[in-house]
């Protein structure tokens, strides 16, 4: 092989190795040399098809920029949320919640009836095995994914409106909506909008434990929603609280209520607590500053 | 110059077959849009690698914030989704994309049932091209929990019920999936894995073969 090759060998390779050796560049055939108005796929077609390519995907980023991708609270076994999978998996869903595909007959659901019909989608070449191809004259494969596809569409719908009842009843908004408006409005009020858990250690301390005010907050009440531990629950956290806000903000906030917190100068005078505790809190509170806590 | 440098290179690996198949291939007039405007319905197919190249791109980028443990989950997606420059467009274009390609693959299967096109010789790619749809839904399923909020881990556990309700198998592929007895650290981390190494590359494997066999046997012909 390194010594050339003999001039009377059939296959002459590249070298020692396996390549053919070619006899160069061979042009390709005219295209009119193909029936019909045929064309090259490169460039002549997938410019073509790059014009679709570039519709979509204008379409497809107004989609994203108008809509931004959802998200809602971080994930919490205690929660009580409606479970719903993505929408193309609603029509398994509901199908599955059927009384013959649930219960004792889930077998049936799943393997049964759901086996039957993807296996058959799977092997439709091997079930279909006529020459015609046009979906009318062979009714009962069309007439069998036209009824499939009307299951899918009357489950999908029903799963959504089960749904939206659901919802309806229970008073719940979808998370990622209910986590979007409270971003909002923590926003317009300066506050971090952000969810995600705080490790231990980077959560402000709780500065002058041993105030009296500590006291007031409990008997007015602010406990059960910023928690005995000022951490927040259902209202914000107001560990550093007097990072954002002066004394006389929190006077206005506890005298006029703000977003979800109804006023609650009145709540806190009905619980026995006096005017003068009330001041002594607001100004406990503005004093939780990050700096002060370290 | 370029050809000198593609004959170099083709004199080595003989290129050119593989190049012929790949571009140099005739496209027949039905299904060409420009010239029947209904063939348009052959596009579908193309529109669904495109996405899945979207998909492929903007899932590279977001694992370079995502982290796939229970604590950070959540947080890195809330970081990606508002602090991150264009964090916002990368996530919107990988969750409407995972939303539109199922769209445009279930187009391209109506499309192909209903041309009858799956018909002898094209039997094996049906078959693959129904792979990639289960494959696609995989995806989909998985790609589902990584965010790690209320929604995720919900419709997390019902899957999973679902998937132990299956005869004989149910436990065991519930236990493979979720490991463990509970839904939590690893089954992020399984869910994770599974979307970003083990369905893509079987993924692409099957790509690879639904367009080797649509190149030699070439587009059904008009009905």
């Amino acid at each position: 092989m390194a010594h050339g090759h003999k001039s009377d060998e059939k296959v002459v390779f590249v070298g020692d190795s396996r390549v053919k050796k070619g006899s160069g560049w061979v042009t390709p055939p005219d295209y009119t040399a193909y029936p019909g108005k045929s064309e090259a796929f490169i460039p002549n077609f997938l410019l073509k098809e790059w014009m679709v390519g570039v519709v979509v995907l204008v379409g497809f980023l107004v989609l994203t920029i108008s809509e931004p991708a959802p998200l809602g609270y971080p994930a919490d076994p205690g929660a009580s949320v409606i479970p719903m999978p993505d929408w193309y998996f609603l029509f398994l869903y509901e199908y599955l919640k059927l009384p013959y595909a649930s219960g004792d007959y889930v077998v049936l659901g799943t393997l049964g009836v759901s086996g039957v019909a993807f296996g058959a989608l799977l092997l439709v070449p091997f079930l279909d095995t006529g020459k015609e191809r046009r979906f009318y004259k062979r009714p009962i494969t069309s007439a069998l994914m036209i009824l499939s596809l009307f299951a899918v569409i009357y489950l999908t719908n029903a799963a959504w409106t089960h749904y939206t009842h659901e919802l309806e009843a229970t008073g719940q908004k979808p998370e990622h909506i209910q986590r979007e408006e409270e971003a909002k409005e923590k926003h317009a009020a300066g506050l971090p909008t952000s969810n995600a858990k705080q490790s231990e250690d980077s959560v402000v301390a709780i500065v002058d434990k041993d105030n009296p005010a500590m006291e007031t907050f409990k008997t007015a009440t602010c406990i059960s929603c910023h928690a005995a531990d000022l951490k927040g629950a259902s209202g914000p956290s107001l560990r550093g609280v007097g990072d954002t806000h002066s004394k006389d903000e929190i006077v206005a906030i506890i005298n006029n209520g703000q977003g979800n917190m109804p006023p609650m100068k009145d709540i806190a005078l009905g619980a026995g607590v006096t005017e003068e505790q009330l001041d002594q809190l607001a100004e406990w509170l503005a004093s939780q500053k990050a700096d002060a806590a370290k | 110059m370029l050809k000198n440098v593609y004959n170099w290179i083709d004199e080595r690996l003989d290129i050119t077959p593989i190049w012929r198949d790949v571009a140099d291939h005739e496209v027949p007039e039905h299904v060409n849009p420009a010239h029947h405007f209904s063939a348009f319905v052959y596009c579908f197919g193309g529109l669904t690698f495109f996405i899945t190249v979207i998909q492929i791109l903007s899932g590279m980028f977001l694992t370079m914030y995502y982290v796939p443990d229970i604590i950070n989950a959540y947080n890195s997606v809330e970081y990606l989704q508002t602090q991150v420059a264009f964090g916002q467009i990368v996530r919107g274009m990988h969750h409407w994309g995972a939303s539109l390609v199922i769209v445009m693959m279930f187009l391209h299967t109506m499309r192909v049932f209903f041309t009858g096109s799956y018909k002898a010789p094209r039997e094996m790619n049906w078959v693959v091209g129904m792979l990639i749809f289960f494959v696609m839904l995989g995806l989909g399923l998985t790609g589902y929990l990584l965010p790690w909020d209320n929604k995720a881990y919900f419709a997390t556990k019902v899957t999973l019920e679902i998937a132990n309700s299956v005869p004989w198998l149910g436990p065991i592929i519930k236990e493979l999936l979720q490991g463990g007895t509970i839904v939590g650290a690893e089954t992020l981390t399984r869910f994770f894995a599974i979307h970003v190494f083990f369905l893509p590359a079987v993924l692409l494997a099957l790509l690879v073969g639904h367009f080797i066999m649509i190149r030699r046997q070439g587009i059904s012909g008009p009905l």
